[in-house]
């Protein structure tokens, strides 16, 4: 542990500030909290927002999971994981289950989370709405006034345009049937895990100074049409090369000596537990 | 089939960072931090003031570390403000009792007081000076022997004003009427880095972003502004350089008195007021010109940078939807370093995710458009 810096980094005075907005953050599901968001040791755009709810909530006891793009030995998070590890000395795990705080880019856990555990999303761009209005001091009205319309304008003219609903990762989401909400970047094929969740679910975005939350057993819809539905990402005739699951989030690969396509699951950790699984009951 | 896991990013971080050091260390010198801070003032001058961090130790400190990206340096040294408890708050400063290194103004020849040059590369050439290649520690003790030994004082005696209470040239102005006066704001200033920026922000939190900002970036917009994207065609009423000393209240009374003081020390700052010609339209559609003010002051000596956000300070009490330069948001959200680096090379991380997403976005369009098509044709 480095110990010419503070436990966790900030001066206690930054933790606390960081909490007291978090905590509003609770208490108002989806709605975006401004915060003082801190210059971190890492990018701006590189999961501040993320690391400082992580800094400003972690203790001694706590057991830290860090996932970027699904895994948890991408650079990023091996190096986020070192930076907090390094400032407080807490014990850091690649098994969802054992982890008290898990920070995450990108992508939700295929194992479903449990009551006593906190997912922190990284956010890179927290306003829903920035695509078709780039004033905040406008977007804050908006949202004060529940005025979704553009919004469903928004998806209206995709299907006008493209036949379907084009959002890539990052579709909007009702929250508690009040605010409307960016799930940060995870693919349309999260959007469900947010919905009802057990654990506390927070959102951090450094650069832009917001914090938000999804308190456990709340309502997250994804905003669709009666006749559009919302579609998440299709994987059909797919499954994990390694693990044989086809209800999960797949990347898409390339054999470099055959060209073929291939899949393999974006949770490595849930994937190589999978694997383990299958080996100790003796299939394959 | 043994399951080998995709691992190496721990791995491969740790070569990386090896590879870095090396690309710092390999010509085998080690630059010495007193160096840096003796002979680059201008890049540590540039560093702590988008920093907001006044340490020269600390600053040639992350300019070593930095290589002398001062991207980086700007970087480190905010990240290590981020880990300091912020003690005490200062005595109101009055840049009026600043110690006077330098002095113009572009507007009045004849200001009282007088012009003071100080050190400027305003009017060297800009050539390249091969001596610079041998000179030595031994060569620049000598020259600064001599040059303290030259009598400086005698010759300009008369001439000299009190340095340490030049009056204002602003002041000057309003004495002759031409000027409006106006009244001291005293309000609380917001602190842009204790609690986030909400519009319309105020004065003070503007001047904070702007004195942070990126001074490549706070430049280029205020050129902008002046070439033409941008209603102003401004004078400096007044550049100054110098020192400023900062006192902090005795902390066990309440009521803080100048008496009861501590002195802590001095630091060197650029102050520049602009003046803005604006053209005022009076009764029966008569049309009067005013001035109005622009106002800069940057950590060191900045002087680009802290004329550009006098300009800049002005665009921004006048919002006008024709300019992007006079739009607060605009402006505010993009000048800080910190934030327009880390975002802009966080495109550096993978996004194999979101690129998935996207892949099936267009992959269903195009089933959809071929769906189409085919219909058309049966």
């Amino acid at each position: 542990m480095n110990k010419t810096y503070n436990f966790a980094f900030f001066d206690e005075g930054s933790k606390r500030e960081i909490r007291r907005a978090t905590l509003k953050a609770i208490a108002i599901p989806g709605y975006q909290v401004p915060f003082a968001s801190r210059e971190m040791p890492i990018g701006r755009g590189w999961g501040t927002g993320g690391l400082q709810l992580t800094l400003s909530l972690i203790g001694k006891d706590d057991v830290l999971k860090v996932i970027d793009q699904g895994s948890d030995e991408s650079v990023n998070a091996v190096n986020i994981k070192k930076l907090v590890s390094d400032t407080t000395g807490v014990r850091t795990t690649d098994r969802t289950k054992e982890a008290s705080l898990i920070q995450s880019r990108h992508r939700v856990p295929e194992v479903p989370l449990q009551r006593d555990q906190i997912l922190i999303l990284q956010v890179p761009l927290p306003e829903p709405l920035r695509n078709f209005e780039p004033s905040e001091h406008e977007t804050k009205k908006l949202h004060a006034e529940r005025e979704y319309s553009g919004a469903w304008l928004m998806l209206f003219e995709q299907i006008m345009k493209y036949g379907i609903m084009a959002t890539d990762a990052d579709h909007p989401v009702m929250v508690h049937d009040r605010y409307v909400m960016a799930p940060s970047p995870i693919p349309r094929f999260d959007n469900a895990k947010l919905d009802g969740n057990e654990a506390l679910i927070l959102l951090g975005a450094g650069r832009e100074k917001k914090v938000y939350a999804v308190p456990p057993y709340t309502n997250v819809s994804s905003l669709a049409f009666d006749d559009y539905e919302f579609e998440i990402e299709s994987f059909a005739n797919h499954a994990c090369i390694l693990c044989g699951s086809n209800d999960v989030f797949l990347d898409e690969l390339v054999d470099e000596e055959s060209g073929e396509t291939y899949f393999q699951c974006n949770d490595t950790s849930n994937c190589l537990e999978m694997v383990n699984q299958k080996q100790s009951l003796g299939v394959n | 089939m043994g399951y080998v896991a995709v691992k190496g990013g721990t791995k491969a971080i740790e070569e990386s960072i090896k590879r870095l050091k090396y690309e710092r260390v390999k010509k085998g010198t080690a630059i010495e931090l007193h160096k840096i801070e003796a002979g680059m003032r201008g890049l540590i001058d540039q560093v702590m003031s988008e920093s907001s961090l006044y340490d020269q130790s600390l600053a040639a400190l992350a300019i070593k570390q930095a290589e002398g990206n001062p991207e980086e340096a700007v970087f480190l040294l905010r990240a290590y403000r981020s880990t300091l408890p912020r003690k005490h708050v200062s005595r109101v400063i009055s840049s009026e009792n600043m110690k006077v290194e330098r002095r113009i103004s572009a507007s009045f020849k004849d200001v009282p007081g007088g012009q003071i040059l100080g050190a400027t590369t305003d009017y060297t050439h800009r050539l390249l000076d091969s001596e610079l290649e041998n000179e030595s520690d031994i060569s620049i003790q000598d020259w600064l022997r001599a040059f303290q030994e030259e009598d400086h004082s005698t010759e300009y005696q008369n001439d000299m004003a009190d340095l340490n209470s030049l009056p204002k040239v602003l002041d000057y102005l309003r004495s002759e009427g031409l000027l409006a006066s106006c009244e001291n704001n005293d309000l609380q200033p917001g602190d842009v880095t204790r609690k986030s920026l909400e519009f319309p922000s105020m004065r003070s939190e503007r001047l904070q972003i702007l004195t942070r900002g990126q001074t490549g970036a706070v430049t280029s917009l205020a050129y902008a502004v002046i070439r033409g994207y941008g209603a102003l065609h401004p004078t400096v009423g007044e550049l100054r350089v110098g020192q400023l000393p900062i006192h902090l209240d005795h902390p066990l009374l309440d009521e803080g008195q100048e008496e009861d003081s501590y002195y802590i020390g001095d630091f060197t700052a650029t102050e520049v007021e602009m003046l803005i010609p604006l053209t005022v339209e009076k009764e029966q559609g008569k049309k009067e010109i005013e001035f109005e003010v622009g106002y800069g002051m940057c950590m060191g000596q900045n002087e680009t940078k802290a004329i550009a956000m006098g300009i800049l300070d002005n665009c921004l009490e006048k919002p006008n939807k024709e300019f992007p330069s006079h739009n607060e948001e605009f402006v505010l959200y993009h000048i800080d370093s910190v934030e327009s680096t880390g975002f802009i090379s966080h495109l550096k991380m993978p996004h194999y995710v979101t690129f998935q997403s996207k892949l099936d976005s267009i992959r269903k369009s195009k089933d959809k458009t071929t769906e189409q098509e085919v219909g058309l044709h049966e």
